[in-house]
């Protein structure tokens, strides 16, 4: 059992308080920079898949996740960010402000969506942001001398400094590109986190009235929580334009909604690692699933591939499961394998017995 | 001179006159109670003086100025802190986060600040973390700083909200029942509590309280109300000895009788 001595403050506001955690970070953020170096292209493009889909997730972490408001319409701000981007740098503005920019302007349309919702919440919140992601998709559409409408549009090639970070070209760049990003973007919101803004948030999302009290003004933290929300989702959508590279509408379909959706709750809710464990999941379960399915087809000769939508189904029934059994989600079991083993051979079985007490975003209130 | 100023107060929820025409001024430095039986209307003034509810009529004066129409997030800011009867804490944050958040009216940072965590925004976690330090010393909560409130006893969750109050660093407390569901051992801690903020803090503390040993402990005046409706106001003796007030607590002479 390790038992942290602090003789500071600052033990507390670092983001890690024992020296052990932060080495195993860098361990971790050096593993996946040394990645390219170890796999091939192909499992290359899937990593950098996933890492866009964890910073999607961490974008919508902060609104579910941190400060309780369920959003059905985060596609809309992937589409924002990535047709923002790809349409600036079409018309000849640079990768290194065509990309900030996204996320800018996708915050600030998030901020604004959110100023009129902020009264609702549960249900209400996630059927006025499904509306807005209907809207959107209408606009792409109408706008189609700057999205290309039903056709679609190019996402250039990236290049800074000279350097080319094409997609294909410079697969390797391209991920370190992408995984610059996350890093920048997974630091912010830790520093966020441990910061007022963050307990705003953590506040607004468990009490309301408790936060009124504390002299929080509730639809400023809910508006500046979906705007960066909205923000952080913008960029990923802009480099999940560049990772597709050419793309219409029809990318950013509600299931996209969806899928980040069981990013946030199968990874953790209110965990920032949440994001990513679900990333992994998402992402990786198609290829397990054709695995598995090779596998069955060439062994037992069943045939997997000729049920249409299994794929969902089995997205689905984890989802359930996850309710049912995990609502901390991946991360949460991951807490609870890590205390049993630091506290082992003193580890209970019912320490770990659930307190049935949810979020209140799960609980649609 | 009087900190709280309630004149005429008055709410209607529909039929309901949950609140009807109470009048009463809390001065500096003193601990004022409000008693009544269940459904008088107490919580419902408290929610009043927090602005939670808009007054039907009446107005509601605070270290000199009229507040009445303020919102309730500006009362932290004035120095009105308070809790809650049925605990309202961020149930999924620790003892220590829940009282950081008492401190939200003190930050100096924004968020962008924030997000790049400036050696500013360091140096201001240091200063709240000091203030929180303070009270988590005062109301002996060093076992549980780090523990989520979620797991944590009852009696704990209602020191840690008086606590999370305390950190706001208010002129005013409102505490609503603060003794209910505690131990007698618990009591007597809150009794000496309220005494040391009023003597130590120099707080001004407004009350509702069903523990008439409590009161009479630590109360230098009470108003009694029933209905909505004042009843009688005095020294926590002179209000326990009034007529009327025995009649709301125990029914009219007659009643009692049969
Ligand atoms: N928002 C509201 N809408 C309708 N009626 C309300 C509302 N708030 C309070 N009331 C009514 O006002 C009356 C007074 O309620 P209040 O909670 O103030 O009582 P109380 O004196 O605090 O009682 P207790 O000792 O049980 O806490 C009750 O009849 C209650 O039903
Ligand atoms: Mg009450």
């Amino acid at each position: 059992m390790r038992v942290v001595f602090k003789t500071s403050y600052d033990r507390d506001i670092d983001l890690h308080e024992h020296g052990l955690d932060r080495g195993k970070m860098l361990g971790l953020v050096g593993l996946m920079i040394l990645l390219p170096f170890l796999v091939n292209d192909y499992y290359l493009a899937e990593a950098a898949n996933t890492l866009i889909w964890a910073l999607a997730g961490m974008g919508l972490m902060i609104a579910v996740g941190h400060t309780g408001q369920v959003s059905l319409g985060h596609a809309a701000f992937l589409a924002i960010g990535a047709y923002t981007d790809a349409a600036l740098m079409n018309a000849g503005v640079p990768f290194l402000v065509a990309f900030p920019l996204a996320g800018l302007l996708t915050g600030l349309f998030g901020a604004v969506i959110a100023i009129p919702a902020v009264r609702m919440s549960g249900i209400y919140l996630a059927i006025a942001t499904l509306a807005v992601f209907v809207i959107v998709e209408e606009l792409i559409l109408l706008l189609e001398p700057i999205t290309g409408g039903v056709s679609g549009i190019a996402a250039p090639s990236i290049t800074l400094f000279g350097i080319s970070f094409d997609r294909y070209g410079e697969l390797h760049n391209f991920y370190w590109l992408i995984l610059a990003v996350v890093i920048l973007v997974t630091w912010g919101y830790a520093n966020l986190m441990r910061s007022p803004t963050g307990r705003s948030f953590l506040a607004v999302r468990d009490s309301e009235v408790s936060a009124r009290a504390m002299g929080i003004n509730v639809t400023r933290t809910r508006a500046l929580a979906f705007g960066l929300s909205s923000g952080v989702t913008g960029l990923a959508g802009a480099l999940m334009g560049h990772y597709i590279g050419f793309f219409n509408y029809e990318l950013f379909s509600v299931f996209i909604s969806i899928n980040l959706l069981l990013v946030v709750t199968i990874g953790g809710l209110g965990f920032i690692q949440g994001a990513f464990l679900g990333a992994v999941l998402i992402t990786g379960m198609p290829q397990v699933i054709a695995i598995l399915r090779d596998g069955l087809n060439a062994s037992v000769g069943v045939d997997l591939g000729s049920i249409p939508g299994l794929d969902t189904v089995l997205f689905s029934v984890i989802l359930i499961l996850f309710i049912i059994f995990e609502p901390t989600g991946l991360y949460g079991r991951w807490l609870k394998i890590r205390t049993w083993f630091e506290l082992f051979p003193l580890a209970r079985r019912d320490m770990f017995r659930r307190h049935k007490t949810y979020l209140k975003t799960e609980r649609m209130k | 001179m009087s900190l709280l100023e309630v004149e005429d107060l008055a709410v209607h929820f529909g039929g309901v006159k949950a609140v009807d025409g109470v009048s009463f001024a809390v001065d500096q430095g003193e601990v004022f109670a409000i008693i009544g039986p269940n459904g008088a209307g107490k919580s419902t003034i408290f929610n009043l003086i927090s602005h939670i509810y808009q007054p039907t009529r009446g107005r509601i004066c605070f270290d000199g100025a009229d507040i009445t129409g303020s919102k309730p997030q500006d009362m932290a800011r004035l120095g009105i802190a308070r809790t809650f009867q049925n605990i309202e804490l961020f149930d999924h944050s620790t003892v220590l986060d829940n009282l950081l958040m008492g401190r939200h009216t003190h930050r100096q940072s924004n968020f962008i600040q924030d997000i790049l965590f400036l050696p500013s925004v360091r140096r201001e976690e240091r200063l709240h973390r000091e203030r929180v330090e303070e009270v988590i010393e005062f109301l002996e909560l060093e076992a549980y700083r780090n523990k989520r409130i979620e797991g944590l006893p009852y009696g704990v969750r209602k020191i840690v909200e008086i606590g999370r109050a305390l950190a706001i660093g208010p002129k005013l407390i409102l505490l609503d029942e603060p003794a209910s569901g505690l131990s007698v051992e618990e009591t007597q801690d809150v009794a000496f509590w309220i005494e040391d903020m009023r003597r130590d803090m120099g707080l001004t503390v407004l009350m509702v309280e069903h523990d008439m040993g409590l009161v009479s402990q630590v109360c230098d005046r009470v108003l009694a109300v029933a209905n909505g409706k004042p009843l009688a106001q005095g020294t926590p003796h002179e209000v326990q000895a009034d007529p009327h007030v025995q009649a709301a607590y125990l029914g009219t002479p007659e009643e009692v009788a049969v």
